[in-house]
C-alpha cells in the first residue's frame, strides 16, 4: 500500500554517527581542543591519588622547611617539587591536583542537586501551571535573590554555631554541595519550565492526555526527554559557575577548610604571600582554575549553538 | 520577445553528505501581463525555482547551471547590487506569511516609505502619496488610518492586503507570489485571489503564482507548470492540463481530489510519497508511485525505470513521460500510414 | 475485535437509535485575557475596579452525534470548531454546559472515573509533524496506549496488538523501531491513526487530520479514516476547513461562525441547497476547478474578533440580508422542512430562500 522510503534501521550508534552532534564536532576544532583538555583534567584529578607526588592530607608527607619552593623554572627550585611548595611546605602540584579534584566534586554534586531540585520543580509549575506555577516562580525569584554567598554565610553560621567548626570542616564538601545546590536552583527551574511551556503545547502531548496518562508519566516520560536540550546546554553553564562559586566562598573563607584545599581554597592561601613574591602558590592554582571555567564554558557554547532548535531541527 | 526566459536551470544544496539537485533543467517563459502558475506538493522544488528566479537562495543553494533572462538581462551573472536594483523594483515577491515582509515595529506608512525611498529619489510626502494611493487600489477600507497602524493591528486579510500593496508600490514587471493565501481563510482567500487577478490585469503585471492549490491555478493563471521532484513534468496552458492532464502523476494529482469521486467512495490515492531529493528513484522520479509503469510488465517499465524522460509535445502541452510519447508514436504512425 | 463488538451493544439495542453517542448541551468556552488577579485591577472614574476581558470561543453550541455517522464541523480559523473538539476530548474544561457521551455526562467527572470513556474516544491531530513524541519509538508510542488501558495484558498480548493495528494502516512491521522524524506527514498521520485505533475506540475525533498533508497524502489518509470507520464501526467528529472533503466524507455537516452553530443539515442537502447566508458565501469561495473566473459572494468586511462579540447574529455586520432584527436578537436554531436546522432570522421570516 505504501511504498516506505528505504531508510537504513539504524541502532544507537549508528545514529551517533550519523548525528548533527558529531559532525559539527567534528569541524569545530575549539570544541575539540576544549573537550581533550577538559577530559585531561577530569582525568588527572580523579586519578590525583596515584598521579601526584604526595599525599598533601596527610601530614607527616609534609616538610615544613621545603616552604615557599618555586616551580622548576626558577633559580632555588628543588627537582622533587615540580611547580614548587606552598606556604606549609605541601607540593602545589599535589595539592592542585586534589584541590581540582574537590572542586570538581563540589561542582558536579552541586548541579546534580541544582538538577534534581529544579527540574523537578521546574516540570511541576510549567505542566501544571496556575497556583503552583505562581507558588513555585516567586519561591525561585525570593531564592534568586539571595545570594549564593547569603545563603553560604547562612547556613555556615548555622552549622559551625550548633555543630562546631570542626564539624563543618569534616563535612565542607557535602555542605557546599548544599548550598550551592540549594542558591542556584531556580537557574534550572525557569529553563525547564520555559520549555515545558513550549512542549506542552504540542500535540503530542494532548495525545497523551487524551489517551488518559497520569500527569506523572506524561510529566517525565513524555515532556522531560523533550526538553533535555536546553538542560544539557545549562548543566555545562553551572557546572562552571558551581566552580567559581565554590572557589570564591573558599577565597572568602567560608568553604574549604585549608587541611583539605580546593583550587580556591588554595588561591586564598598563597594570596598572603602574593607580595612577598611567591606568586606561583596563588597563580598556578589560579591559572588552573581559569582554563577548567574556560573549557567548560566553551564545550557549553558549543553545545548550545548545536542544540539550539532555531539553528537546527533535528 | 518574452519578458522572463528560464532555460535549463539547475540549482543545487551543497549539503554535508554531497550535493542535492534541487532543480534539474528547468525551462519556461513567461510573457508581460501573463499569469503562470507552479504546481507541486512539498517537496516538489516549486519553491526553490521562485526564488532562485532572483538569485535568493540562500546558502547553502546556489545556481549550479542554466541561463535566466529577464527583459534582455541575465540574471545568473549579475551582481548583487545589479540584482538589487531588480529585485523589488522590478519584479516583486509575496509571501506565504505576511509577517515574514513586514517589520513588527514599523507602521505600514513608514515600511511602504522606506520602500519607495530607497528605490527613487522622492519627498516623504510624495511617497506617502503613493502608498496611500496603491493601500487605495487594493481596497482597504479607510487607507488613511491604516499608514499608521502597525501589521499586528491588522488582521490575516488585511496585511496580505498590505503586502500586495507593497508589492505593487514600484510598479513591478513580475510579481512573484509564494502561497499567498495558503495561511487564510477560504473566505479571505477567494477576495485575496480576486483582488491579485483583478489588479494584475488592470495594470498588466506578470504574475508567477506558487500554490499546491489546483482551483486557486485553475482559476487565476493562463498557463502552469507541474512540478515532481524538482523537474518540471508538465507545462501548457491552465484549462488544457486541467480538463485533460497528460502526465501520470497530474492525473493523479487531479484525481485524488475529493471533489473527482463520488461522496462516500474511495478516492483515486496516488500510493507512496514523493521522493526526497538524496533518495530519487532512478529513471522517472515518478516510476515507483506511478499506475501505468505498475501495471506494464516489460520494455516500457524498463524505459522509466532507467531513462530520465524529455519532453514530448502533446498538443499544446509539453509533457515529460515515456508513455505519453510512445502513446504519442503510436498515434503518429498509423496516421501516416493511413494517409500513404 | 471481540471486545470491540461488546462495548458497541452495551447500552442496549433498543434505546440505541434515541440516545445519541454523544450530546453537547449549552457548551460555552471562554478564555480569560486578562491575566491573574492584579493584572485584572484597573482604574476607571477614580475607583479600583476588577476588569476581565474573555476570548469567547465557543457561546451556546448544542449539537448531537449520533452512532456511526461522520460529523463534519466546518468554519473559518477562530470559530470555535478546534475548541469544540478539543473540550469534548476532556483537554479544555467548559465554561458552561455539558457534555454527554452514551447518556453519562463526562464534563465533570474526575480522571479515574474518565478511564473508560478515554478508551472509547480518541482523537487525531492536525499536524502530524507535532503530535508523535520525537523521543519515542513507533513500537513505544502504539504500546502505550494499550498497556494503560489493558494493564492485565502481557507482553506478547500487546504486541500481537500492536501488529495487528499496524497492518490495519498499512505500515510495515519494522517501523517499530524507528522514530517519528524518520518519516514523512503522511506515514507520520498513518501512525497517529493507528495509535488511536490501538485501544479499539468506537468514537474517534479528527481535528483538522489531513490540512496539513500534500495533494495526493490527502486522499491516501481521507481514504485509510473511511476503511477504519467501516471495519470497527466508528463515530466521527471531523473538524476540517476544507468543503470539498466534508462534501465527500461527512454524512451530516455542522457549520460554525464566531462561537455560535449557522447551519446543521445533511451533507446532501447542505451542498444542493445552502440556506444560511454564511453557509452560501462559504461554499461560493471554494476554488472550484471548472470555471474559470471566480464567481464568489463577496462579504463586507471582516471576521470580528471574538473578544467583543456583535449583538445579534454573530454573523450580521458581513451578511447582505441582515436587517435590524438581526442585529438585536441572537437567531435559534429553527427546523427546515429539508430536515436541516438553520439559525438565521432571514430563513425564519423567509426573507431567505
Amino acid at each position: 500500500m505504501t511504498t516506505s522510503t528505504t531508510v537504513p534501521r539504524a541502532g544507537r550508534w549508528e545514529r551517533l554517527r550519523d548525528s548533527y552532534l558529531l559532525y559539527s564536532f567534528k569541524r569545530d576544532l575549539v570544541a575539540q581542543l576544549s573537550l581533550l583538555i577538559f577530559i585531561a583534567m577530569v582525568a588527572v584529578a580523579i586519578l590525583a591519588p596515584w598521579l601526584a607526588p604526595m599525599n598533601p592530607y596527610d601530614l607527616a608527607q609534609i616538610d615544613i622547611m621545603a616552604s615557599e619552593m618555586p616551580p622548576f623554572w626558577m633559580a632555588g627550585s628543588d627537582d622533587a617539587y615540580l611547580l614548587g611548595t606552598d606556604a606549609q611546605g605541601r607540593d602545589l602540584l599535589s595539592t592542585i591536583l586534589y584541590g581540582a579534584r574537590v572542586s570538581l566534586i563540589i561542582g558536579f554534586g552541586a548541579v546534580a542537586l541544582q538538577a534534581a531540585l529544579g527540574i523537578c520543580f521546574g516540570l511541576l509549575a510549567g505542566y501544571l501551571g496556575g497556583r503552583i506555577d505562581a507558588f513555585l516562580m516567586r519561591l525561585a525569584d525570593i531564592q534568586l535573590s539571595f545570594s549564593t554567598l547569603m545563603v553560604a554565610i547562612v547556613v555556615g553560621a548555622l552549622v559551625k554555631a550548633i555543630f562546631g567548626s570542626s564539624t563543618f570542616s569534616a563535612y565542607a564538601v557535602p555542605l557546599l554541595v548544599l548550598i550551592i545546590g540549594l542558591a542556584e536552583w531556580p537557574q534550572y527551574a525557569r529553563t525547564v519550565r520555559a520549555s515545558v511551556l513550549a512542549e506542552k503545547g504540542k500535540e503530542y502531548v494532548d495525545a497523551a492526555r487524551t489517551m488518559g496518562l497520569p500527569s506523572r508519566r506524561i510529566m517525565f516520560r513524555h515532556i522531560l526527554p523533550n526538553t533535555l536540550s536546553p538542560i544539557f546546554v545549562i548543566s555545562t553553564v553551572q557546572v562552571a559557575n558551581a566552580i567559581i562559586s565554590e572557589a570564591a566562598l573558599s577565597f572568602l573563607g567560608l568553604g574549604m577548610p585549608e587541611t583539605h584545599p580546593s583550587l580556591g581554597s588554595l588561591i586564598k592561601s598563597g594570596f598572603d604571600y602574593l607580595q612577598s613574591g611567591s606568586w606561583w602558590i596563588t597563580l598556578i592554582p589560579g591559572a588552573v582554575l581559569v582554563a577548567l571555567v574556560l573549557v567548560i564554558n566553551l564545550l557549553g557554547d558549543w553545545l548550545r549553538d548545536v542544540l539550539n532548535p532555531r539553528l537546527y531541527k533535528g | 520577445m518574452a519578458l522572463l526566459d528560464v532555460n535549463h536551470l539547475d540549482v543545487r544544496f551543497g549539503m554535508r553528505r554531497g550535493e542535492l539537485q534541487a532543480l534539474r533543467d528547468v525551462s519556461f517563459s513567461l510573457d508581460r501581463g501573463e499569469r503562470l502558475g507552479i504546481v507541486g506538493e512539498s517537496g516538489a522544488g516549486k519553491s526553490v525555482a521562485a526564488f532562485s528566479l532572483l538569485n535568493l537562495i540562500g546558502k547553502p543553494g546556489y545556481i549550479a547551471g542554466g541561463t535566466i533572462r529577464f527583459d534582455g538581462q541575465e540574471l545568473t551573472s549579475m551582481s548583487d547590487r545589479e540584482l538589487r536594483h531588480i529585485r523589488g523594483h522590478r519584479v516583486s515577491m509575496i509571501f506565504q506569511d505576511p509577517m515574514m515582509t513586514l517589520n513588527p515595529v514599523l507602521s505600514v506608512g513608514e515600511q511602504m516609505v522606506e520602500c519607495l525611498k530607497a528605490h527613487r529619489r522622492i519627498s516623504k510626502r510624495e511617497a506617502r502619496a503613493i502608498a496611500l494611493h496603491k493601500l487605495e487600489q487594493v481596497q482597504i477600507p479607510s487607507p488613511e488610518a491604516r499608514l499608521d497602524q502597525y501589521p499586528h493591528e491588522l488582521s490575516g486579510g488585511m496585511r496580505q492586503r498590505v503586502i500586495i500593496a507593497i508589492a505593487l508600490l514600484l510598479d513591478p514587471d513580475i510579481i512573484i507570489a509564494d502561497e499567498p493565501t495558503t495561511a487564510l481563510d477560504v473566505t479571505i482567500q477567494a477576495e485575496i485571489m480576486a483582488l491579485l487577478l483583478e489588479l494584475c490585469e488592470k495594470h498588466n503585471v506578470a504574475l508567477i503564482l506558487i500554490t499546491h492549490d489546483l482551483g486557486v491555478v485553475s482559476q487565476v493563471t493562463q498557463r502552469m507548470l507541474v512540478m515532481y521532484a524538482g523537474r518540471v513534468i508538465e507545462q501548457g496552458p491552465t484549462r488544457e492540463i486541467i480538463n485533460d492532464p497528460q502526465h501520470p502523476y497530474t492525473q493523479g494529482l487531479m484525481n485524488a481530489l475529493p471533489q473527482m469521486a463520488t461522496p462516500g467512495s474511495r478516492l483515486n490515492q496516488i500510493p507512496g510519497s514523493m521522493p526526497s531529493l538524496d533518495n530519487l528513484p532512478s529513471g522517472c522520479a515518478f516510476h515507483p508511485r506511478c499506475g501505468f509503469v505498475q501495471r506494464d510488465d516489460g520494455s516500457h517499465r524498463r524505459a522509466c525505470e532507467d531513462n530520465i524522460p524529455g519532453f514530448v509535445t502533446s498538443g499544446n502541452c509539453q509533457v515529460a513521460c515515456h508513455m505519453v510519447a510512445e502513446m504519442l508514436e503510436r498515434d503518429r504512425i498509423p496516421a501516416e500510414e493511413t494517409s500513404r | 475485535m471481540n471486545v470491540m463488538s461488546q462495548t458497541v451493544k452495551t447500552p442496549g439495542a433498543d434505546i440505541q437509535e434515541e440516545t445519541p453517542l454523544l450530546e453537547i448541551r449549552g457548551l460555552v468556552k471562554r478564555f480569560s485575557l486578562s491575566g491573574d488577579f492584579l493584572e485584572q485591577l484597573r482604574f476607571k472614574g477614580g475607583k479600583l475596579v476588577r476588569h476581565q476581558e474573555y476570548v469567547h470561543a465557543i457561546n451556546g453550541v448544542d449539537l448531537a452525534i449520533r452512532r456511526g455517522e461522520a460529523l463534519c464541523v466546518v468554519g473559518e480559523s477562530g470559530c470555535g470548531k478546534s475548541t469544540v473538539a478539543r473540550t469534548v476530548m476532556g483537554l479544555l474544561q467548559p465554561s458552561a454546559g455539558e457534555i454527554r457521551y452514551g447518556g453519562s455526562r463526562i464534563d465533570n467527572m474526575s480522571t479515574r472515573e474518565l478511564m473508560p470513556f478515554r478508551r472509547r474516544m480518541q482523537m487525531i491531530f492536525q499536524n502530524p509533524y507535532a503530535s508523535l513524541n520525537p523521543r519515542m519509538t513507533i513500537q513505544q508510542t502504539l504500546e502505550e496506549p494499550i498497556r494503560l488501558h489493558h494493564p492485565g495484558w502481557d507482553s506478547t498480548r500487546v504486541r500481537d496488538k500492536v501488529a495487528e493495528v499496524m497492518a490495519s494502516v498499512g505500515i510495515a512491521q519494522d517501523w517499530g523501531t524507528r522514530y517519528g522524524h524518520e518519516f514523512s506527514g503522511g506515514q507520520r498521520q498513518r501512525i497517529a491513526i493507528a495509535r488511536a485505533l490501538a485501544v479499539d475506540p468506537e468514537f474517534i475525533v479528527a481535528d483538522e487530520p489531513i490540512s496539513a498533508l500534500d495533494v495526493s497524502i490527502q486522499a491516501q489518509v481521507l481514504n485509510l479514516l473511511m476503511e477504519a470507520q467501516q471495519q470497527h464501526n466508528l463515530t466521527y467528529l471531523f473538524i476540517t476547513h476544507d468543503l470539498a472533503v466534508v462534501e465527500h466524507f461527512g454524512t451530516r455537516v455542522v457549520v460554525m461562525y464566531l462561537g455560535r452553530i449557522c447551519e446543521v443539515a445533511p451533507t446532501a442537502t447542505l451542498f444542493s441547497r445552502p440556506r444560511h447566508p454564511y453557509t452560501q458565501a462559504l461554499m461560493s469561495a471554494i476554488p472550484r476547478l471548472e470555471d474559470d473566473r471566480p464567481q464568489h459572494l463577496r462579504l463586507k468586511g471582516e471576521v470580528p474578533t471574538p473578544v467583543n462579540l456583535p449583538s445579534g447574529c454573530v454573523f450580521h455586520g458581513r451578511c447582505p440580508h441582515a436587517n435590524e432584527r438581526c442585529g438585536r436578537e441572537i437567531p435559534a436554531l429553527i427546523d427546515t422542512a429539508e430536515g436541516s436546522q438553520v439559525a438565521c432570522h432571514g430563513v425564519e421570516e423567509g426573507r431567505i430562500g
